[in-house]
């Protein structure tokens, strides 16, 4: 077949746009990561958080959260002895400027509990989005291609964890990525790395060198609400009955 | 924060599924109750109701054409939904939403329609001039034979699309209640109750919806209401609104016996937030009222003008209650926080992508629809009785 200049003029312009689409669904590059060599997940260390809101700082300056929206958020728990099973929860906008003081009077336990997406194994939100735009990574992260979500909102009313939201500019379904940016080139996530008490660590299941191998070994490490059997990966060390 | 009580997950502070959302079961409703309505004549034989066959059949179509739309104006990304058809997700009760749709729509209802309205629309090709016998001639599809083989066939087909459009109709609605049901992160949500109370609340408004249309509209053309058909139409909707109900109560009495973790949070969103609409609208006025009305007519042989008011008015409370029962499981469903421990609130805006004015559009395009296929396609078989007995 001959193709003659004017063809070629018309085809390129096609052939760029075409290419393109085929790069769409690529990936960034990482070399020397491999996705089946990892299993992501993450530890609370729940006595050790002081309720600084580094975390949620940090979060929204790295991955560019709108205001009044939050990827991970801290929950202070009030637990009287009396009424054990209804706690006083205040998160003051996410706890990102931290909380305010406790009355020397108030009885009862206080305690802090960051929040974030548990990167369910066997996750509703993924198996309710309509088109397969929200999935599970082979390295065991929920994520949102946010080319591809129609902004149903139907994964936001399947998360038990309230961890989804419909970001306001994009107009799509938005939540952690467990900062996959950093995580696939070596680095930890961001609220990881901002955390002053090392109340939240970035740990790899399939790495046997992990310490969470034996942590998980030697404390009491629950997943918020086992009951929804959503294969919640992020682990609480030392969590109270009290917490949702 | 304004509109929040207790605690709240920080992201639930917005509600995403907005009145639209209410809107698509309530109009997904009507489209499959409708038909079952007009299915009764066809399939089980119950002639009394076919003053209404064709003009159910119409309301129908009506509804469905329009049932997409309060999804397409809810989504943050309407320009992407026709991946909703070529890449679906297999695991996810919403996509199969496009499938059965278009099986509904095309395979059943306009199909049902053009076979029943194939004869008239070939004679009207014949007889009309103009634009309009242009539009004619392009709805026989090149289908011109009238001969009485012909409509024997089409008779027969037309039975066999019924009797599939049955099982359709429960499905297209039943699906959509899976929609809320499955959620098990919501336990308002969360019941296999929730497919088969959708299907006879369906079937419920959809049987209102057509008798007050038929009665409305008869009333316009100053014809007589054929009371045969009414009574059994409400006869019908009193039966099936009792069965509703009584699954509802179901519902209700097993959430409040087994009172589990949820229980406390639930019963005090229905006794404030929700009092006005579930309550008040959709219990009291919007379901015993009705049926207090309907039974009167059962058990008390009232004159005709006393029967034709209280059907009017039981059946416009009934579709009111209805409405509000949509809105209670779909707005309901999100004021409460996951974390059981505090509420937010929904306040409707007016002119906004999901506001008051589109969706009284959405609701009122239906009508003008409806409007426009009875004027293409004239539904009422009085007009050929009396040409018939003037022929005669």
């Amino acid at each position: 077949m001959k193709i003659t200049r004017r063809q070629m003029l018309i085809l390129l312009p096609a052939a760029a746009v075409a290419w393109e689409h085929v790069l769409a669904g690529t990936p960034e590059s990482s070399p020397n990561y491999k996705l089946s060599d990892h299993w992501w997940s993450m530890l609370i260390d729940v006595p050790k958080c002081i309720g600084c809101g580094n975390c949620v700082r940090a979060c929204q300056a790295e991955n560019d959260v709108p205001d009044g929206y939050f990827r991970t958020w801290v929950e202070r728990y009030h637990v009287s002895d009396e009424n054990m099973t209804n706690p006083v929860v205040i998160s003051p906008n996410g706890g990102k400027d931290g909380f305010p003081p406790v009355a020397k009077e108030d009885e009862g336990k206080y305690f802090f509990v960051p929040k974030l997406c548990n990167h369910c194994a066997d996750s509703p939100c993924t198996q309710v989005c309509p088109v397969g735009a929200t999935f599970v990574t082979p390295d065991g992260v929920v994520l949102v291609d946010p080319k591809y979500c129609l902004g149903c909102a139907y994964c936001v009313q399947a998360c038990p964890y309230g961890c989804r939201y419909i970001h306001p500019q994009k107009e799509v379904a938005d939540k952690c990525t467990l900062c996959y940016h950093r995580i696939t080139k070596g680095l930890t996530t961001a609220c990881c790395e901002a955390c002053p008490t090392g109340a939240r660590q970035l740990v790899d299941l399939k790495n046997p060198n992990d310490p969470i191998h034996e942590f998980l070994r030697t404390h009491a490490v629950q997943v918020l609400k086992p009951q929804m059997a959503t294969g919640a990966k992020v682990f609480y060390n030392e969590l109270d009955g009290s917490v949702r | 924060m304004s509109g929040v009580e207790g605690y709240i997950y920080p992201n639930e502070v917005t509600l995403y599924w907005s009145v639209l959302i209410v809107l698509y079961p309530y109009i997904t409703g009507l489209v499959a109750g409708a038909f079952i309505l007009a299915s009764l004549e066809r399939v089980f034989n119950v002639s009394a109701v076919k003053p209404t066959y064709r003009l159910a059949l119409l309301t129908a179509l009506s509804f469905l054409i329009v049932a997409p739309l309060p999804l397409q104006f809810h989504l943050g990304h309407p320009e992407r939904s026709p991946e909703m058809y070529f890449t679906p997700h297999s695991t996810s009760a919403m996509a199969m939403f496009g499938y059965v749709y278009l099986w509904y729509l095309m395979a059943v209802l306009t199909f049902e329609i053009w076979l029943d309205y194939r004869h008239d629309i070939v004679k009207m090709a014949q007889s009309s001039k103009g634009l309009l016998r242009l539009v004619y001639k392009v709805m026989t599809l090149g289908s011109s034979n009238i001969s009485p083989r012909a409509l024997h066939v089409d008779e027969r087909v037309s039975w066999v699309v019924t009797l599939v459009g049955i099982p359709s109709a429960f499905l297209l609605h039943g699906y959509v209640g899976f929609i809320f049901g499955s959620i098990k992160a919501n336990p308002w949500w969360s019941s296999p109750l929730m497919p088969v109370v959708f299907i006879f609340s369906a079937m419920v408004s959809g049987i209102a919806c057509v008798m007050v249309l038929y009665m409305a509209v008869t009333r316009l053309r100053g014809k007589t209401i054929d009371m045969r058909c009414v009574d059994t139409i409400a006869m019908y909707l009193f039966y099936t609104f009792i069965i509703d109900f009584s699954l509802e109560m179901l519902d209700l009495i097993h959430r409040i016996y087994e009172a589990d973790e949820s229980f406390r949070t639930l019963d005090f969103m229905v006794h404030t937030k929700l009092f006005f609409s579930q309550i008040v609208v959709q219990i009291i006025f919007g379901t015993i009222v009705p049926l207090i009305l309907l039974a009167i007519t059962q058990v008390i042989k009232l004159p005709e003008l006393a029967r034709k008011r209280m059907y009017a008015v039981a059946g416009a409370l009934t579709l009111v209650g209805i409405f509000a029962m949509r809105w209670n499981v779909v707005i309901g469903g999100q004021l409460f926080s996951k974390s059981f421990l505090g509420y937010t609130s929904y306040k409707i805006a007016l002119v906004t992508k999901e506001g008051l004015l589109v969706s009284i559009g959405l609701t009122l395009l239906p009508l003008v629809i409806l409007w426009v296929l009875v004027k293409l396609l004239p539904p009422w078989t009085d007009d050929k009785a009396a040409a018939g007995v003037a022929a005669d």
